[in-house]
């Protein structure tokens, strides 16, 4: 049969030389070998106090948005919810009532707002079907926890900053990614 | 004279012996540390670091974590036996630290008091036979446990450290031919003269074999097949559980250090600093200091020893159970007994100046 290739290799089947039976010479081969990885570069790295970058169009835990003066944007019109594929987010919504103006930049807004991070794939189509602007994936991850109960984010654990109040945590969680349009 | 013990003797020797026993104790520990941290480099990882800095304090919080777990004797073991084995094992492990000589000797109150708990004549006969009575820690142990598996590795255990003990008594033969002495006292003594006079110079083939031998002996890898998990689930420890099988872990690593020991002091020069004279360097900065390296580089000399047990450890695999049964007997046997006929010829010429 004609070869398909031309790296196939004969396998030797020779008896082993004495040099070979003496095991001793292929023992130090192989210490040598791992001597040399004590040296080599160790590609872990202390993951709490060093962490790896992410990708900019990395998609870990939601944040709800809020406009330049420190407004919620969600109206809560449930276009996430439906469009969420393992249907881990609900809400509530609320009118919103005179003198709020200042919390909330349109009359309905989000009373309640539950994702919860079990269920969630990560899979970006309510930060997609968002019309507001007021969903994003941002570029943490849920923490462990102990409780299921913990893995349900509600709104004060979703909810960025206020960009007026507090102008270094919004900052912060509104990170440096690149913006991505 | 020879009966007469003092007060201060029985002191000396008690503080030496508990200084001895927590040594090798902490030694063992920080061995387990290091055993972690040998693998993990050497497989590019980076091992135990988060207990305490650099992971320092991973073998206090490994020991704890033995004690605090649930201690399990089996209902159909052997309860006074299954008991009787991880104490056995780890008493003999810590026998063999009495007769090593770990430095010349210091000068306090008005004493010479040397560092060595008992100069014995027959130091390494008594080594030899406090190593082989190891294996009635694990035998009994591994029977007590009423479980095949670990009646296999049991005797595993036993008939690999019987068959490895044969090649190491006449490796070991060879080398007493040339020192003349058994103590281990004197046969460190007589390596100090020169470099040269390290017995691994004279004893090369004696050295390697006694090496393969202590590697048996100490179940280390590649002759672990007394606890070869991917055959035995845990071999002769399987049914232990707590500090029961903290003991039996912790004596192997023990052994470690002490057959790395006695290494040292048999073909290594003991506490011996090379290339320098020890006896006038006495002179000039004091004994006591002279004993302090001394002793220093003796542990030096056995943490390479150490680290080799674990270079080889995280590189070869575990030898089949036919192919242990034939290097030692087939191979490292014949070899023994050739090095040491070979000595006896040549200390037979020498002493005839070389005519026939």
């Amino acid at each position: 049969m004609e070869a398909l290739t031309n790296r196939a290799k004969q396998v030797e089947r020779k008896p082993m030389s004495l040099l070979e039976r003496a095991y001793l010479p292929a023992i130090f081969k192989g210490m040598a070998i791992t001597f040399g990885h004590m040296f080599k570069k160790r590609p872990t790295i202390n993951y709490p106090e060093v962490t790896r970058p992410f990708s900019p169009v990395f998609r870990g835990l939601h944040i709800l948005n809020r406009d330049e003066q420190g407004r919620e944007n969600c109206t809560a019109c449930g276009l996430c919810a439906v469009a969420c594929p393992a249907e881990a987010i609900t809400m509530e919504a609320a009118e919103r009532k005179e003198g709020e103006e200042n919390l909330y930049r349109e009359e309905k807004y989000a009373a309640k707002y539950e994702i919860n991070m079990l269920r969630c794939i990560f899979c970006g189509l309510c930060e997609e079907a968002c019309p507001k602007d007021a969903i994003y994936l941002s570029e943490t991850f849920a923490p462990a926890n102990f409780q299921r109960k913990g893995f349900i984010y509600g709104k004060e654990d979703l909810l960025i900053p206020n960009p007026v109040t507090e102008p270094e945590a919004y900052a912060k969680a509104k990170g440096g990614r690149v913006q991505v349009k | 004279m020879l009966l007469s013990i003092g007060l201060a003797l029985i002191v000396e020797k008690l503080v030496l012996i508990v200084v001895v026993v927590m040594s090798s104790l902490v030694i063992a520990m920080y061995a387990t540390f290091a055993e972690r941290k040998v693998a993990a480099i050497m497989q590019d990882r980076r091992g135990p670091n988060r207990a305490g800095p650099f992971g320092l304090l991973q073998p206090v919080a490994d020991g704890l974590k033995l004690f605090f777990k649930e201690e399990i004797i089996p209902n159909l073991s052997s309860k006074f036996l299954f008991i009787l084995g991880p104490c056995l094992a780890m008493l003999t492990a810590m026998m063999t630290g009495a007769v090593i000589p770990w430095g010349d000797k210091v000068h306090f109150f008005d004493r010479d008091i040397p560092l060595q708990i008992a100069d014995i004549n027959i130091g390494i006969l008594y080594v030899f036979g406090v190593v082989s009575m190891g294996v009635y820690g694990i035998m009994i142990g591994s029977w007590a446990s009423n479980n095949k598996f670990s009646l296999m590795g049991g005797l595993r255990a036993a008939s690999q450290i019987i068959s490895y003990e044969l090649a190491m008594g006449i490796a070991l033969i060879a080398l007493l031919m040339t020192s003349g002495t058994l103590s281990l006292k004197e046969i460190v003594q007589q390596q100090q003269l020169h470099w040269y006079s390290w017995n691994i110079v004279k004893q090369p083939l004696g050295f390697l074999i006694f090496l393969i031998c202590a590697f048996a002996e100490c179940n280390r890898t590649p002759f672990d097949l007394p606890e070869a998990e991917n055959e035995l689930i845990g071999g002769y420890h399987t049914e232990y559980s707590s500090m029961k099988l903290g003991f039996f872990l912790f004596a192997e690593y023990i052994n470690m250090f002490l057959s790395s020991a006695v290494m040292v002091s048999l073909f290594f020069g003991g506490y011996d600093i090379p290339f320098v004279n020890d006896a006038s360097l006495a002179e000039k900065i004091g004994v006591n200091w002279i004993a302090l390296i001394h002793t220093a580089l003796f542990f030096v000399k056995a943490a390479c020893f150490l680290f080799l047990f674990m270079w080889v450890r995280w590189t070869i695999p575990r030898f089949r159970y036919d192919q242990l049964m034939n290097l030692g007997w087939k191979i490292l046997l014949p070899l023994a007994l050739f090095n040491m006929l070979a000595t006896g010829a040549f200390i037979l010429f020498h002493q005839n100046n070389w005519h026939f």
